[in-house]
């Protein structure tokens, strides 16, 4: 079974998010990084973008596919996981923590009222 | 899944494995149990077990077997000893490919054509209408994609891991691209064993009955066990052949490209003294030079090449990507793709459009990993 941490707070396209003062940290969930397999490439974005909730604003591929990132909150981005550049596979290894992908400074603390909690995300992968 | 898919005989295995199944070529195959590059390492290292039992068979038989042959296949199956196997191509009239087969010489006028499973029945379609716009009446030509399945072990280890299960059979003397019938593996009868793949490591082949399969997987992964054989999917075979370039069909073969483009030139023989179909616009593509032509690539700027995406020169479109990948083997993004003839020499750099950016990339020697056949 797919690691669903409590305290986090999920989108539908599994992402998480984990707020600390006016900062989100996200990256791709457990259950995300089994589906797609051994990451191997992670496209981040330039730090202080301006993105939109929903923007798609980076990539991460497996050696299969692709897939687009969305951020589940407007607001700017302040850092992105250079790591993932020389060492994608940490998606794999440590989803939740060092596999984080950026940091966001909210615009709208608002939208994390339309995020899943981990009981409803654990019962939205269920049916997947 | 989506519905109507066909299962192999396998099915039940891939699932007690843990395998992902995804839909393939109107099958639901394994695409990987433990992971892509696990799997790709064993097989590279150790040995890798597959099933490719949705590959489709026809058998050609009777006197007039070689005749069907030379006709839709640009190869010179006449040069073929029994036992011996060849890597051929068939084409339309105009030089286009159909599909590449596999064509076994199992009898003095006895053949296995082996081709892919997503073309099974437009292969049957293609060379029914061919025999009987020929007139070739003396021959029996017969699919029996349904009757068999087919399990594949590669690998440097695949021949010590095997030997024991074929105790009437000196595997030393069984060369690359040859076969073996009327053999027993693991005490069970099988129609065709060979020394073959799609890998680009040693290995085998090995055509069983339909209901056989199971038994023979087994007995496979029991004697493999400590010597690391594991299944391995449909993924790590992808990448598996894409670094060793062989084609695939959807990728960098189809009814858009000729053999000679592709590269595949060594298996077109004009001169094998019957007529095949195709072979007059093959002779002209020859003969007029090509314009196009299958390279391999190696990304200069991060990003990893992907089907379909542009290759441009200058911010021109030039060319597109037919397979791409980060290379398990080399740890680079490397790819094949197809270019006009003036961008394919060594070295020459073009972009790869990857969501709308040019990334730099140059051309490569291929193929990107130098395959270990046993000859």
């Amino acid at each position: 079974m797919a690691n669903v941490p409590a305290g986090l707070r999920y989108s539908k396209e599994h992402e998480w998010i984990k707020v600390e003062g006016n900062v989100g940290t996200i990256g791709i969930t457990d259950f995300a990084q089994h589906q797609l397999g051994d990451v191997v490439f992670v496209e981040l974005p330039p730090v202080g973008r301006v993105l939109k909730a929903h923007e798609q604003f980076g990539v991460v591929e497996s050696v299969k596919t692709v897939s687009d990132l969305y951020t589940p909150v407007a607001g700017k981005v302040v850092a992105v996981n250079e790591a993932l550049e020389g060492a994608p596979e940490t998606v794999n290894t440590s989803a939740y923590e060092d596999g984080w992908i950026v940091k966001i400074e909210l615009s709208n603390p608002g939208d994390l009222d339309a995020l899943l909690d981990a009981a409803a995300y654990e019962a939205h992968i269920k049916e997947d | 899944m989506e519905e109507n898919l066909k299962r192999t005989p396998l099915f039940e295995m891939h699932l007690k494995h843990g395998a992902r199944m995804v839909p393939f070529g109107g099958w639901e195959m394994p695409v990987q149990y433990t992971g892509v590059i696990e799997e790709h390492k064993a097989v590279r290292e150790q040995a890798g077990l597959f099933d490719v039992s949705h590959m489709g068979e026809f058998e050609v038989k009777g006197p007039q077997a070689l005749d069907l042959i030379q006709l839709v296949s640009v190869n010179n199956a006449s040069k073929l000893a029994v036992g011996q196997i060849q890597y051929s191509l068939m084409c339309y009239e105009n030089g286009t490919v159909v599909d590449d087969i596999l064509v076994y010489r199992l009898g003095e006028n006895h053949y296995w054509l082996v081709v892919n499973a997503g073309n099974i029945d437009k292969d049957w379609d293609w060379i029914t209408y061919c025999k009987e716009r020929a007139g070739l009446t003396n021959l029996e030509l017969t699919n029996i994609s349904h009757e068999i399945g087919q399990v594949a072990i590669q690998g440097p280890l695949a021949a010590k891991i095997l030997q024991p299960l074929v105790p009437n059979v000196v595997l030393d003397e069984l060369k690359f691209y040859w076969a073996k019938t009327g053999v027993s593996v693991a005490g069970i009868r099988v129609p065709v064993l060979s020394r073959t793949g799609y890998t680009g490591e040693d290995g085998f082949e090995i055509y069983c009955k339909q209901e056989d399969a199971v038994a023979i997987w087994e007995a496979l992964l029991e004697a493999g066990e400590d010597d690391g054989l594991v299944p391995a999917g449909l993924g790590a075979r992808d990448t598996l052949r894409f670094e060793a370039k062989l084609p695939l069909y959807g990728h960098e073969i189809n009814d858009l490209v000729t053999p000679l483009e592709a590269g595949l030139g060594f298996a077109v023989k004009l001169k094998k003294g019957t007529d095949f179909i195709g072979r007059a616009a093959l002779e002209a593509q020859k003969a007029n030079g090509l314009e196009k032509k299958l390279v391999g690539f190696e990304m200069i700027d991060r990003g990893i090449p992907r089907q379909g995406y542009e290759i441009a020169k200058d911010g021109t479109v030039v060319g597109s990507v037919t397979t791409g990948t980060m290379s398990p083997t080399l740890g680079k993004n490397i790819g094949l793709g197809y270019v006009p003839v003036a961008l394919s020499e060594l070295g020459t750099e073009f972009d790869v459009i990857i969501r709308g950016k040019a990334v730099k990339a140059k051309v490569v020697e291929t193929p990107f990993y130098q395959p270990r056949y046993y000859r």
